[in-house]
């Protein structure tokens, strides 16, 4: 018997014209936004002299975790700067906190409803599963057609691919606050938000701040990617460095977000650790 | 006046609980109904009363749903049927927000395991239920260090709970269950996870607060000896079902089945008999009959020593055999040979506590009362009776 191939990619594609055509005021919102952010941003960062900002880096990352992470940031943002990344650097750091900050706004509401309710965990987690594991250039291309070419397309497929432990851990670390002091709150008369409030978030905070490190990591990750895209920063000297062989300029690139990596991991984690009684 | 009365407040888990109301009506033991309708009987039909600023203990083994019944209480657990009085309003009927304001101003809880928040210090901990309310902070502050001081616990207010003993956090609980000054107080287990003896300063601190306090506290335990130490009421539990209702002397005198009288029957009675218990009718005289009078009386009678007292009892001497004839020979009278240095305990004196005198007084330890009234005297026959298993019989007669 000849059972004939399911057309999936066809639908795929019609499903994609379909949005194309019904949704574009929709996504020409989103582009601006995104890109308003990512804009705005970079003027931030490229618009503070850079050595002003090493040191301002520096002090942020010694006051948010300690001393040495400060050094490290000082030291490590000389190094990109003298490598003459420092630019690129700050456009793909632009990137990197969007994403993250998008994940983190829609990631926690998501994370909080699926913990009060076992339908929606149930509905979201096989969607999650597949966020991650559908490998990421698959987004990248209706990303292009919703929102061309350019650093937008590369924060969405970014966030695609990082929202999901910000989600999970969100639902972990509320669903792991004990249930007696669930129990204790109710039997004063806590209201749901002041539960939410006043003991459940405060407890899952420090798991919640894992699930953000790692989405902040993985959008690193994503920073190459991005970059085929036309995403600008150094994500894009480490694909011309591949397309070139040129392992030199490559490597250079590759250590500034490897800097970038350990910086933000570090202050995080310590973040996690001083919140975390 | 009933604060909280209870009737017919029943709990059943499963998928179809309403199912397995009637067949409780019939009678139905809580393994037939699991094993007919797969629902699992929490609480089966308890009914009883409270009154204001009595301790009413509820006590059972594990399993026995004396943790279930507690929480019906506030409906931290729904229950399946029945109703429940607060001050002659039906709890069970309150919408959320009576419910909660019920929570946040009647009732306050201590648990087995604290419960404490982490995250915040201890005063933030007491300040809790303070907070939900929406006090402003000033006032709920004070309210909270007010509460700290009746737990004894001044100038810890800014440590975190994980930094105290176990004692002390059990303490913070209390503490935090009395801030908003409820109207009744539950204590589930709350002080089974602490070590015998800070759990025996725990239940004597609460005696003492409760003497100032005057709370209605509705207090769950598993042990026995703790029931008894600090229950007006104890209400037995076993399967979901109250067993006996009472005193906790009915409670060991008059078990009200054999498994209550399994379960009592490993209490030490030296720690739960009282005086009163173990006494027995002393021989009297009046001071104005003579010493031939009490010695012909303590012939007659075949007893050694009478009890001298005056017209409204009250107890003056003790006058022996050998003391009233050597007073008749020397003409003296019987105040002048009494002995006035005898030992005296109250009639709410444990057994326990005079163990000691008893063993090493030559006369009986006279029982008195705080007016100084005679009530009896204690016997080391009696005491040892008493606290051999059958003492029911025993004790009975000799008082």
């Amino acid at each position: 018997m000849n059972i004939p191939k399911i057309p999936l990619a066809d639908w795929i594609e019609a499903i994609e014209d379909w949005m194309k055509l019904n949704f574009d005021p929709l996504f020409q919102l989103i582009k601006t936004i995104i890109g308003g952010m990512v804009n705005g941003l970079e003027y931030v960062l490229l618009g503070i002299p850079a050595i002003a900002l090493i040191f301002i880096f520096a002090a942020l990352a010694t006051y948010l975790g300690k001393w040495k992470i400060g050094l490290f940031t000082l030291i490590g943002l000389f190094i990109i700067h003298n490598l003459g990344l420092w630019d690129k650097t700050m456009q793909t750091l632009a990137l990197v906190l969007t994403a993250t900050i998008i994940s983190v706004v829609v990631g926690v509401p998501v994370g909080i409803l699926m913990a009060r309710s076992e339908r929606l965990q149930r509905i979201v987690t096989p969607v999650l599963d597949f966020m991650q594991t559908m490998p990421a250039f698959v987004y990248l291309l209706p990303a292009v057609t919703f929102f061309s070419l350019g650093v937008v397309p590369g924060v969405i497929s970014s966030i695609i691919f990082a929202i999901p432990p910000t989600i999970r851990l969100t639902n972990l670390g509320i669903r792991q606050v004990p249930s007696e002091l669930i129990e204790a709150a109710d039997a004063f008369g806590s209201t749901s938000r002041q539960k939410l409030i006043k003991l459940q978030l405060p407890l899952a905070l420090p798991t919640i701040m894992a699930g953000i490190n790692q989405t902040i990591m993985l959008s690193l990750s994503m920073v190459v990617i991005s970059s085929m895209i036309g995403a600008q920063g150094v994500g894009n000297d480490v694909y011309r460095a591949v397309t070139q062989n040129k392992t030199g300029i490559g490597f250079e690139a590759g250590l500034a977000i490897v800097i970038l990596a350990i910086i933000l991991d570090r202050v995080v984690q310590n973040m996690m650790k001083k919140k975390s009684i | 006046m009933a604060i909280l009365e209870a009737r017919k407040v029943t709990k059943i888990f499963g998928s179809d609980p309403k199912k397995a109301i009637p067949l409780l009506d019939k009678g139905w033991s809580k393994a037939k109904i699991l094993a007919e309708t797969g629902a699992t009987v929490g609480v089966n039909q308890a009914s009883f009363t409270i009154e204001e600023g009595q301790i009413f203990v509820i006590m059972g083994l594990s399993g026995s749903g004396k943790s279930t019944l507690v929480r019906l209480l506030n409906r931290l657990i729904e229950p399946t049927h029945g109703e429940l009085l607060f001050k002659g309003k039906d709890i069970l009927k309150m919408n959320a927000e009576e419910l909660r304001q019920f929570r946040r101003k009647n009732v306050g809880m201590v648990f087995q395991k604290f419960a404490l928040f982490p995250h915040r210090t201890v005063i933030q901990n007491i300040e809790y239920g303070l907070e939900v309310q929406g006090i402003p902070s000033k006032q709920r502050r004070e309210m909270a260090m007010q509460s700290l001081e009746l737990v004894g616990l001044k100038g810890y207010e800014h440590s975190y709970p994980n930094q105290l003993s176990g004692g002390m956090q059990q303490r913070v609980g209390l503490a935090r269950g009395l801030a908003n000054e409820p109207d009744v107080l539950l204590m589930d287990e709350a002080f089974s996870a602490l070590d015998p003896l800070i759990r025996k300063d725990m239940q004597d601190e609460l005696l003492e607060l409760q003497s100032k306090m005057k709370k209605t506290i509705v207090f769950i335990t598993h042990d026995l000896n703790e029931a008894l130490r600090i229950g007006d009421q104890i209400a037995l539990m076993k399967d979901g079902s109250i067993v006996q209702i009472g005193s906790p002397e009915e409670i060991l005198m008059q078990p009200a089945n054999k498994y209550v009288e399994r379960f009592v029957e490993d209490v030490d009675l030296s720690k739960v008999l009282t005086a009163s218990h173990v006494m027995i009718k002393p021989e009297t005289i009046t001071l104005e009959r003579g010493p031939r009078v009490a010695l012909e009386l303590m012939r007659s009678r075949g007893i050694s020593n009478l009890y001298v007292v005056d017209k409204s009892r009250r107890l003056l001497g003790i006058i022996t055999a050998e003391d009233a004839s050597a007073a008749i020979k020397s003409g003296q009278t019987v105040e002048e040979v009494m002995i006035k240095d005898f030992p005296t305990v109250s009639p709410e004196t444990i057994v326990n506590e005079f163990f000691d005198t008893i063993s090493n007084t030559k006369v009986p330890i006279s029982v008195m009362d705080e007016m100084g009234k005679l009530k009896g005297i204690v016997v080391r026959g009696a005491v040892l009776a008493a606290l051999s298993g059958n003492n029911e019989i025993e004790v009975g007669e000799l008082r």
